[in-house]
């Protein structure tokens, strides 16, 4: 009886902290559908900045277009909804001239990988601190369901009506190789592992990236007799391998299934970083004369 | 020593004097893709940014560019990026974001003959409309148009005072010839050329408002991670920069966009008249062109000609009542362009009742000479 209390009492401390980064007059109801992902990717996010105990003030959160790009909207944050696939774009504008702000693009996988591909991997290829957090559903939610660069193979969608036939992009895959420093995948099963893979990603220095498998009931889960936001979300809890397992099974264990975690981390120089020692350099070259 | 060895006096290109005038405006930030032929613009400021702690960074391609001029200014710099027409065409959609979002930035556009890739390295004044009509929607642009390598440097100074004043993007029209053509020219002093900071705001973040209606219709403008949080989006949006749906709301800022600029469109014009006193054919044209006509009209005054010239140096908004004022007593209206008819339809518009209106094209990636000029003038008297 007592331990429940407790339980709840946490609960509603966790909920309550979410209060606290709101924009507190405008914009609610929000523009989502009832259980749609990306409430529980701005619940972790928010979390994340929390524990971090970063300024407000010193948070910029750039998004592109699309149904997982309105989440900075809601927040108390210097917030900055862009142009679609450009967000990353327009961080690295931000980035460079006040490389103190933590800078953190939302962005979805129409977005990203492909109206805004180009961009993403030359922001991986710099690896400038940016922090990316990619929302997964696997479909153009915002548009009603055509498929996207990450639509699995077979699936339906509104432009795919007999079956996708085209290859996907594995973006964990995508972002290693294209030189960022931190590549994850969290699930909006997983909220609390998503929240420290946030939070891992905010602090590493250079460019991380958190894909999040995400649910779109309304398109994705429609179009391909997947259930509701309940059922989608199930699926994710029964075929999410965390990385620490999945390194240690054979490959035909892990047929279906797909590896969550930490996946990739490396260290290299990075961007802004780079710039300033350039800038000093010249300085001091010039005192010498 | 000479002038010209102590740098008073330097032998400038058209791009050198434009990135030259960026610095002295103070860029604190630029992004760009090469591109010929204003590359040479980009060349020169990642040698001189970095040298004195500002930022250049080359981008993947021309959207990217643009992009990260208008997250900069919102950081608070003054940004700006150069390019030629297949890039600008790139650039047009986030150009729209900066009207949208009332985001200063310059953004140089050194004309190339086109449709498409066209002529590389070939003159041309095709992207005049462009300039204007660029992005999709409903919105005022100014666009500034040199013609020598020192207004190259004065015009790039002046579209980056106007972006910041008006908190909108501005267009500096150049061509091909003008941007690697060399001209000596005296380096303006520090404080002889103004140099304008855009609006900041005086007040508490709690009563704050990104796009707030003031006198000017200019909002004061904070930058992201000073304290104030503000919304930012390309969606219509009420004063707070929240998108909105409600009529009201939306015609409001609609309206701004256009009349914080045609308002104060005074502050904006710049035209410069030659011989028009007792003129009765006039000759308009801008850029290169201007400098053909100023020849083509002394050698038509030494027939007796009598003829004078009509440049706008802010090619947008197009200089209605400073133009339509010099046409008072004119018959006869010569347009010379580089193009097949763009500022034509601008002067036709605003052309006395009684005056003829006569068009000279080129568009074979030559420039105009003043013969041809002179032809015309002889053809219409
Ligand atoms: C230049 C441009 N092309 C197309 C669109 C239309 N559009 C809006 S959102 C979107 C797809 C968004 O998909 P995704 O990034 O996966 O986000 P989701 O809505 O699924 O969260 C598209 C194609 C647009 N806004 N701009
Ligand atoms: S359409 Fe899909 S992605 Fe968009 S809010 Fe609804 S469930 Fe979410």
């Amino acid at each position: 009886m007592e331990k429940e209390a407790v339980v709840k009492e946490k609960e509603v401390q966790r909920s309550n902290v979410v209060h606290h980064y709101l924009r507190p007059k405008k914009k609610f109801p929000n523009v989502w559908c009832a259980g749609c992902g990306n409430g529980i990717v701005m619940g972790a996010l928010i979390r994340a900045i929390d524990k971090l105990k970063l300024d407000k003030n010193d948070v910029v959160v750039v998004s592109g277009i699309g149904c997982s790009s309105r989440i900075p909207v809601y927040l108390d944050f210097n917030t900055l909804h862009t142009t679609h696939g450009r967000a990353i774009a327009f961080a690295t504008g931000v980035k460079v001239v006040k490389p103190r702000l933590k800078v953190i693009v939302i962005t979805g996988d129409g977005d990203a990988m492909a109206i805004g591909g180009n961009h993403f991997i030359h922001a991986c290829r710099r690896n400038i601190d940016i922090t990316v957090v990619l929302v997964n559903n696997k479909i153009y939610g915002m548009t009603g369901g055509q498929f996207s660069p990450t639509t699995t193979a077979g699936a339906f969608a509104t432009t795919a009506p007999f079956g996708n036939y085209e290859k996907q992009f594995d973006i964990v895959k995508l972002a290693s190789a294209a030189g960022a420093s931190y590549v994850a995948r969290g699930t909006v099963y997983h909220e609390q592992q998503l929240e420290k893979l946030i939070e891992g990603a905010i602090v590493k220095r250079g460019f991380s990236l958190v894909e999040v498998v995400s649910n779109c009931h309304t398109y994705y889960g429609r179009l391909n007799r997947e259930g509701d936001a309940v059922a989608m979300i199930s699926w994710m809890k029964d075929h999410a391998m965390p990385i620490q397992a999945a390194v240690k099974l054979p490959p035909e264990k892990m047929v279906g299934k797909f590896v969550t975690g930490l996946i990739h981390e490396t260290d290299a120089t990075e961007f802004c970083e780079e710039y300033d020692k350039l800038v000093e350099r010249l300085k001091a070259k010039e005192a010498q004369k | 020593m000479s002038n010209l060895r102590k740098g008073k006096v330097r032998l400038l290109q058209g791009n050198e004097a434009c990135f030259q005038g960026a610095i002295y405006a103070g860029i604190d930030f630029y992004a760009g893709y090469p591109i010929t032929p204003s590359t040479e613009i980009a060349e020169g400021l990642a040698r001189e940014l970095p040298r004195i702690g500002k930022k250049f960074i080359q981008m993947e391609d021309e959207i990217g560019s643009i992009a990260a001029v208008i997250g900069a200014s919102n950081a608070g710099a003054k940004a700006m990026t150069a390019t030629s027409g297949p890039g600008y065409s790139l650039m047009v959609e986030n150009i729209g974001y900066a009207y949208m979002t009332e985001t200063p930035c310059v953004i140089v556009n050194v004309q190339r003959a086109g449709p498409s890739t066209g002529l590389p390295t070939k003159i041309s004044q095709s992207d005049m409309m462009q300039a204007r009509w660029g992005t999709h929607g409903d919105y005022t642009a100014i666009a500034v148009a040199p013609s020598s390598v020192r207004e190259c440097f004065e015009e790039t100074v002046r579209a980056f005072n106007l972006s910041e004043r008006f908190r909108t993007p501005v267009t500096v029209l150049t061509d091909e010839v003008l941007g690697h053509m060399r001209e000596l020219m005296t380096m303006p002093k520090p404080g002889e050329l103004e140099v304008m900071e855009r609006p900041k705001p005086d007040i508490p973040a709690d009563w704050y408002r990104h796009f707030e209606m003031t006198p000017s219709m200019v909002s004061p403008m904070a930058a992201l991670g000073e304290g104030y949080r503000y919304n930012v989006t390309g969606m219509t949006h009420d004063r707070e920069g929240f998108p909105t749906a409600v009529p009201s709301e939306i015609n409001e800022k609609l309206n701004k966009l256009k009349k914080k600029i045609e308002r104060f469109a005074d502050e904006i014009y710049k035209v410069r008249t030659e011989m028009m006193d007792d003129a009765k054919i006039a000759v308009i044209s801008f850029g290169t062109v201007a400098r053909a006509t100023h020849q083509a009209i002394k050698m038509a005054r030494e027939r007796r000609v009598r003829v004078g010239a009509i440049q706008p140096l802010t090619i947008w908004p197009f200089p209605d009542p400073i133009i339509s004022d010099a046409l008072k007593n004119v018959k006869k209206i010569i347009v010379a362009e580089l193009n097949m008819g763009q500022m034509v339809n601008e002067v036709k518009r605003i052309a006395p009742r009684n005056a003829e209106v006569f068009f000279l094209g080129r568009y074979d990636g030559e420039v105009m000479t003043p013969q041809q000029i002179l032809d015309k003038i002889r053809e219409v008297k």
